[in-house]
């Protein structure tokens, strides 16, 4: 007999074959991280029916399975390779297997030279993702793939992580988007990770197998996977198995089952892993900590059926859930409502209002404020007064309870918001970046995982003798950290104390990046839905080493805090717009979503059609659906840098077509190269600019799927250029960039420098097309005409040196040109701005972050806020070379740091810094900036933006900033 | 910003301080600390790990920047809270390249970070070639340059040594020891101001190799596994979670090419930058004497570990031609070229299970790591390079499981291979190992 174990990161999987390798028994069951107690069972059940005597081949394999065979002392057989094993046998023939399990993606290429691929340690557990991405729809697994096949169109939503994915989703089901489209863009985002991360450039073709538990479950996925790759895959019999079966066929050693049961045993209570001080040391020391968190008290008052006096609402439309309060002229607490949004918050919010006014016939609403994500859905369905973004609210609510308060931690179901406050504005604002989102929803998740309710499971860590060390990343990482500790013998007290200080550490040194208590002031207030769990607050104040003020209202210091604004500016005797009685009951909403289509962004439009006919448009980066006008691109200097670079087009030359991507430097560079070319006898052909199909039908190439959305963009363009026909496509090797003489060096950042060099070596298509990608130095003029002519020679015998030097000359003139348009416009634009009285903000980026797929319409939206926008290269020429504290080597990097001396020396000047996410750079330039500016007494703003932002993020970031600037004044 | 006005390693500190150093090459930075104590300075090899290095780190450098930089700060602020030194009279060493590339900026974050953590007083030393830090520079006077090479040729020679010697030999521990007693050996050479002259290390070279060659050893197949990457995480045990070990245990025979390659690439790099963009003729072959110069001792190495029946690294000549049609020596960030052509020179001389090691989101490594494991496999279709992401919090499980897969696919290949009686049938699928040999402290020699 021949026995094969699959212990997977969420499933156990056993088969039992006979001598003819037969199937005798097979089980796949869900394990709940108790691995060794699970197998152990297993292997007893097993021996007991169906091995007699008990002695067997064995062999074990799976990712959990890994440390257990060696303490076994059992073989174990890599389960990638497993896979192979029984695919050769079971289904000859086979070119690719593709194969999801719960958090890992593989894809074995078998013919033509055997490869095997498994996702990046970033890429996000795809099963666990989709039971992530189905748990927030409210849905079973079999319920979203049933779903999805009624679904009409698909989403974009980010393909990378599990966690930038659920960030995509949120706010279309916030949006009211329709949960069976939603569902289709879930399994076609799998599809597309899968692809983008472990294809890199070798097509799946041929005969595909399926294997794996949600490719099994999901015929939706199995479908999205045949229409992208266009193949007709075969989920064989047996699939969930096969890792299982490739361990049997391996075995070649036999066991007697119960003595590796007792190891297995043995090994549980032996167990050790990296474990903290316990959160509480008795039972006394939680009492006194209950005690004193219990003195945070709102005021509150009745509110009988025959109440008159005028009363604020305050609604909070959050990522998730939906709170309300309601306050009257004191300030004191009648009412309260929190609940979850269930995908849609609109008929939440009606009927809590509906219920107000059945409750209480004379009720007097003086003012409606609506706050959170779905603030202005809120206000507009329901005519609400007043609109105010969430720091503020938050803000707000935290002065009442605390009046000096200097920071503020808030802790929600999706999102993390801190803010330090300084004479009574807030000074900084700290919001977590979609790959640090562990909050409420990350310990949720767990905690079904692990099969608790969430409340039981924080409770569970507050006695925990020994929490376990999880450290303080992403919640993929966090997957596979817990998966350790389970494996080394962690109870589920431990793993859930343990959770609860990763959220906190996670605040502490990923959001805030604080390095000790005092920076962050010592009159703290924590809010948030998630300190309501004990275990995370006292991990906070522990880790802190300060006591926090808990309101214990501290779930709806969103709705209290609009409340409280919409007191302060309603006027004496108002009373509110909010919808009446009838309207109200008569209320509906119909929700509509379709592509905008007015300009080549194409978003995709969430239109609510409200009772009475009144509209409104979220999804949209512009006014242009709303108002029906195109933005004029003026007091953005974003668009006219597009113009600019748009305006270079071909002209007919005798020698032939060249072709420039327009990525990463070529944004700065296609005025010196086109004139360069131009001048040649070239027709010079650019790239246009990124969409997300371009960057689509170049992702199979990308070879890292952590660098940067502006490189990973560069293959898209090569793809466009490739099918041009063109005689050559010139993407020069940059080291060195062009020295403005505000740095120590003027180097390229790596990516930029090199990247050409990973198109020649993962892009199939320029191998029908003369790839020149030599290494070329601007920074050096009187060498470049000579240096260019031997590498140009190489691919034109024909061009002469006095041709070059021509062409040259004529190119630094028209880069020199071009760059003082830049300037020029940017002075303009100061200018008018100045005159009007409105901010200006740096937006301070690369010239790549001009790409509007890039950048996510941030230019536009800002000057929608009626600021002007301009570039940090339109400033950075007015400041004096200064010293900093860090090497200054990057051109484009010294020019953010005068951009930043430059707004501390301009009262009206902010900057908001742009970070792509992964670029390693700016992990050294956002601290550099941010103490220039600050030691300046400026905000500093960074936004990180990736493949797929969430402009509403960004927006609440936004907003912040200037409501901040306002109270500063 | 009064990170601007930190306190500079002045000439008299020479004799009131001590010097704390990094622990990146365990084998070759002992002979490195000898060296300095030669010239008359107090130091001290960090040898301290453990879970609150990388948290230290974590908690006073941004968390987005590279893992060595986290570790080597963690490291460093572990050690002065230790209690172990005398805050006012200790400073820290650190390196730098000058490249493009983040790691440049590594004594500015130490800097800003002794800052926040309170230890404004502490100065710190860079140890650079390129003429960084003028007032806190490392004096590099060329007799101690002339040491320094000394460090690297016998340090890489252990190394390989002991690497080619160990998998087989018949007593376990027999290379360990060895090596063991060569470093003690050579250290209290150094510190006599003694065998690191050209003649000196020409004479001792031999014997070191002979005596590695007399080790009784039992040379059966095993799977011969290379291992590049960023310098940091590629060499230091801390920063790889033991990589090396952890190879051994799986029955590997492991090959880390020699610090040696990454001081002629840095040597290199200047000329091809003239006459890539241009620049004087001084500048175009300065390079040349330098490289010209090492290549003398680099023979003696490699004649010597052939003599002796090893297998010897390319010399550096005949490397950088490896380059020729996959990447341009003009890549010269970080580890550029040089990774490159070291996966190459390791696939072709039989080491092709390859384990490409990076920090997560190296810069440098998305192009000359990942960017051209494509391009090496389609020249070299036996090439099975694994990369591997090195982060606070990537998990072991995660890296070793990765391995494990391609050391499955190794491991079935050389069953193929050698079907001698030796291997056992079923070698693709692992045996326990009897004793998993566990890493004391970090410590590999």
């Amino acid at each position: 007999m021949k026995i094969g174990l699959d212990v997977g990161s969420t499933t156990i999987k056993c088969v039992v074959l006979d001598g003819a390798d037969k199937i005798v028994y097979s089980t796949y069951e869900r394990h709940f991280s108790h691995i060794l107690e699970k197998s152990e069972e297993l292997l007893r059940r097993v021996a007991e029916k169906f091995v007699p005597g008990g002695r067997a081949h064995l062999a074990i394999s799976g990712s959990a399975g890994m440390g257990m065979a060696e303490d076994a002392g059992v073989p174990f057989v890599q389960e990638v390779f497993a896979t192979r094993v029984a695919a050769n046998k079971l289904a000859p023939g086979t070119d690719v297997i593709i194969e999801l399990g719960g958090e890992d993606a593989k894809i074995l290429f078998l013919t033509n030279g055997l490869e095997v691929r498994m996702n990046g340690s970033c890429a996000g557990g795809t099963g666990a993702f989709i039971d992530q991405m189905a748990t927030l729809l409210k849905m079973t697994a079999d319920e979203m793939d049933g779903a999805a096949q009624a679904a009409e169109k698909t989403y974009t939503i980010a393909s990378r992580c599990g966690v930038f994915a659920k960030s995509d989703v949120q706010p279309l089901i916030n949006q009211g988007a329709k949960a069976t489209d939603i569902a289709a863009s879930i399994y076609q985002a799998v599809v597309n990770q899968t692809i983008a991360g472990l294809a890199q450039g070798r097509p799946i073709k041929g005969n595909v197998l399926y294997l794996g538990g949600p490719l099994t479950f999901s015929k939706c996925l199995r479908d999205s996977f045949d229409k992208t790759l266009g193949v007709a895959g075969n989920c064989p019999e047996n699939s969930l198995l096969f890792v299982a079966l490739g361990a049997a066929f391996y075995s070649d050693q036999s066991f007697d089952l119960r003595e590796v049961a007792d190891r297995l045993r043995d090994r549980g209570a032996g167990q050790t892993y990296r474990s903290q001080p316990p959160l509480f040391e008795n039972q006394a020391e939680y009492e006194a900590f209950q005690a004193r968190h219990a003195m945070a008290r709102v005021d509150r008052a009745p509110f009988g059926p025959d109440y008159a006096a005028p009363v604020h609402i305050g609604i909070d439309s959050g990522s998730t859930t939906v709170k309300v309060a309601v306050i009257d002229q004191e300030a004191r607490l009648l009412f309260t409502d929190y609940r979850p949004n269930l995908g849609n918050p609109v008929p939440l919010i009606r009927g809590v209002l509906q219920q107000l006014y059945d409750e209480h016939p004379a009720l007097h609403v003086a003012s409606v404020t609506t706050t959170g994500y779905g603030e202005e859905l809120a206000k507009n369905a329901f005519h609400g007064d007043y609109g105010v973004v969430e720091t503020v609210a938050h803000f707000t609510a935290a002065r009442h309870f605390l009046p000096n308060v200097d920071f503020i931690i808030d802790i929600g179901g999706q999102d993390m918001k801190c803010f330090k406050i300084e004479d009574g504005a807030i000074s900084n604002i700290f919001l977590n970046e979609a790959c640090s989102s562990g909050c409420g929803s990350f310990l949720q998740t767990f905690a079904q995982a692990l099969g608790h309710d969430v409340k039981d499971f924080a409770q569970l860590g507050l006695f925990a003798d020994r929490p376990v060390d999880l450290g303080s990343r992403c919640t993929v990482f966090m997957n596979s950290s817990v998966k350790q500790a389970q494996k080394d013998g962690a109870s589920v007290e431990n793993i859930s104390a343990g959770l609860s200080i990763s959220v906190v550490k996670n605040a502490i040194y990923k959001v805030i990046r604080a390095a000790s208590p005092e920076e962050l002031g010592r009159n703290v207030v924590v809010q948030g839905g998630t300190f309501y769990n004990e275990a995370v607050l006292r991990a906070f104040e522990k880790e802190m080493g300060v006591e926090v003020i808990r309101p214990d209202i501290a779930g709806l210091m969103g709705a209290f805090g609009a409340a409280l604004c919409g007191r302060s500016k309603a006027a004496p005797g108002q009373t509110s717009a909010l919808l009446g009685r009838e309207a109200l009951a008569n209320f509906s909403q119909e929700t509509e979503s379709r592509v905008c289509g007015l300009c080549g962004n194409n978003c995709q439009l969430t239109v609510n059609t409200f009772a009475g006919g009144e509209t409104f448009v979220s999804g949209n980066r512009c006014d242009r659906p709303v108002t029906g006008k195109a933005g004029s691109g003026e007091r953005n200097l974003y668009a006219y840098k597009r113009k600019l670079i748009l305006s270079y087009k071909p002209v007919p030359g005798r020698r032939g077509k060249i072709g420039i991507p327009l990525c990463l430097n070529m944004w700065e560079l296609l005025p010196f190269w086109h004139t360069f070319f131009t001048k040649l006898g070239f027709a010079v052909y650019h790239s246009p600019l990124s969409s997300r199909d371009l960057y689509l039908k170049g992702q199979a190439t990308i070879p890292s799927d952590t660098a940067c959305f502006p490189a990973k963009l560069a293959h898209g363009h090569i793809q466009f250029l490739s099918k041009l026909g063109l005689d050559a496509i010139f993407y020069p090797c940059m080291t060195y960039n062009l020295d403005e003489g505000l740095g120590d060096n003027h180097y390229n950042c790596p990516v930029v420098a090199y990247y050409p060099e990973v198109i020649a070596g993962n892009c199939p298509e320029i191998k029908d097309t003369q790839f020149i990608y030599d290494y070329v130095g601007l920074h050096r003029p009187k060498d470049f005409t000579r240096k260019i002519t031997e590498i140009l020679r190489r691919h034109f015998p024909d061009i002469t040196k006095s041709e070059v030097r021509e062409a040259g000359d004529a190119a630094y003139a028209e880069y020199a040109h071009h760059m003082a348009q830049v300037r020029k416009e940017g002075a303009r634009i100061m200018g008018q701005a100045r005159a009007e009285g409105r901010r200006i903000i740096v937006l301070a980026g690369r010239p790549y972050h001009v790409d509007p797929e890039v950048n996510h319409g941030i230019d536009t939206l800002i000057t929608r806020f009626g600021a002007a926008v301009v570039t940090e290269d339109s400033v950075s020429g007015l400041v004096d070379k200064f010293p900093t504290t860090v090497l200054n080597q990057w051109t484009y990097h010294s020019r953010l740091y005068a951009a930043a001396r430059y707004c501390v020396e301009h009262r009206d000047c902010d900057l908001v810094q742009l970070v792509s996410f992964g670029c390693g750079v700016d992990a050294i330039t956002t601290d550099e900036t941010q103490a220039i500016l600050q030691a300046g007494g400026k905000l500093y703003t960074e936004l990180k933006i990736d493949e797929i932002t969430n402009l509403g993020a960004v927006r609440i970031r936004l907003r912040s900033l200037f409501a901040a600037l306002e109270e500063q004044e | 910003m009064e990170a601007l006005n930190y306190p500079k390693f002045t000439p008299e500190m020479k004799r009131t301080h001590k010097i704390l150093i990094p622990n990146m090459a365990p084998v070759q930075f002992r002979i490195l600390a000898a060296v300095m104590e030669q010239a008359g300075y107090t130091c001290e090899l960090l040898e301290n790990c453990g879970s609150q290095v990388s948290e230290l780190g974590l908690k006073y450098v941004h968390n987005d920047t590279c893992y060595p930089a986290l570790l080597v700060i963690g490291q460093f602020l572990d050690a002065l809270a230790s209690g172990k030194y005398d805050l006012d009279h200790t400073a820290l060493i650190i390196t730098q390249t000058g490249g493009g590339c983040r790691a440049s900026n590594y004594i500015h974050l130490l800097r800003k970070a002794l800052v926040k953590a309170g230890y404004p007083q502490v100065p710190v030393v860079s140890l650079n070639f390129s003429g960084l830090e003028k007032d806190s520079g490392f004096p590099m006077t060329l007799p101690f340059l002339r040491r320094l090479l000394a460090v690297i040729y016998y340090g890489d020679l252990l190394v390989a040594l002991r690497a080619q010697t160990e998998p087989y030999e018949v007593r376990k521990g027999d290379a360990e020891r060895l090596q063991e007693k060569w470093l003690d050996t050579i250290c209290g050479w150094i510190h006599q101001d003694k065998g690191w002259t050209n003649r000196e290390m020409k004479g001792a070279m031999p014997v070191i190799a002979r005596e590695f060659a007399a080790v009784p050893v039992r040379r059966v197949p095993k799977v011969k596994v290379g291992v590049v990457g960023e310098i940091y995480v590629k060499y230091s045990p801390l920063g790889n979670n033991d990589l090396e070990n952890f190879l051994r245990s799986q029955d590997c025979e492991v090959n880390l090419p020699g610090l040696m390659g990454f001081v002629q690439y840095c040597a290199y790099n200047p000329s091809e930058t003239a006459r890539l963009y241009g620049g004087t003729f001084l500048e175009k072959h300065v390079s040349d004497f330098v490289l010209k110069y090492i290549e003398g001792m680099e023979s003696v190495v490699i004649k010597v570990l052939r003599d002796n029946g090893y297998h010897a690294p390319l010399p550096f000549r005949e490397l950088i031609r490896l380059t020729d049609g996959v990447i341009s020596t003009g890549d010269k960030m970080g580890e550029g070229w040089l990774l490159t052509a070291e996966m190459i020179e390791l696939v072709r001389a039989g080491y092709e299970n390859i384990v490409c090691a990076q920090p997560f989101g190296c810069l440098p490594n998305h192009i000359c790591g990942k960017g051209m494991i494509n391009k090496i496999r389609e020249l070299y279709p036996q090439a099975n390079i694994t990369p591997i992401d090195y982060d606070p919090s990537a998990t072991r499980v995660n890296q070793e499981n990765r391995i494990k897969l391609m050391l499955a696919v190794a491991r079935e290949r050389l069953a193929e291979r050698a079907p001698e009686a030796e291997v056992p049938r079923r070698i693709a699928a692992e045996r326990p190992a009897p004793e998993r040999l566990r890493s004391r402290a970090g410590a590999m020699v």
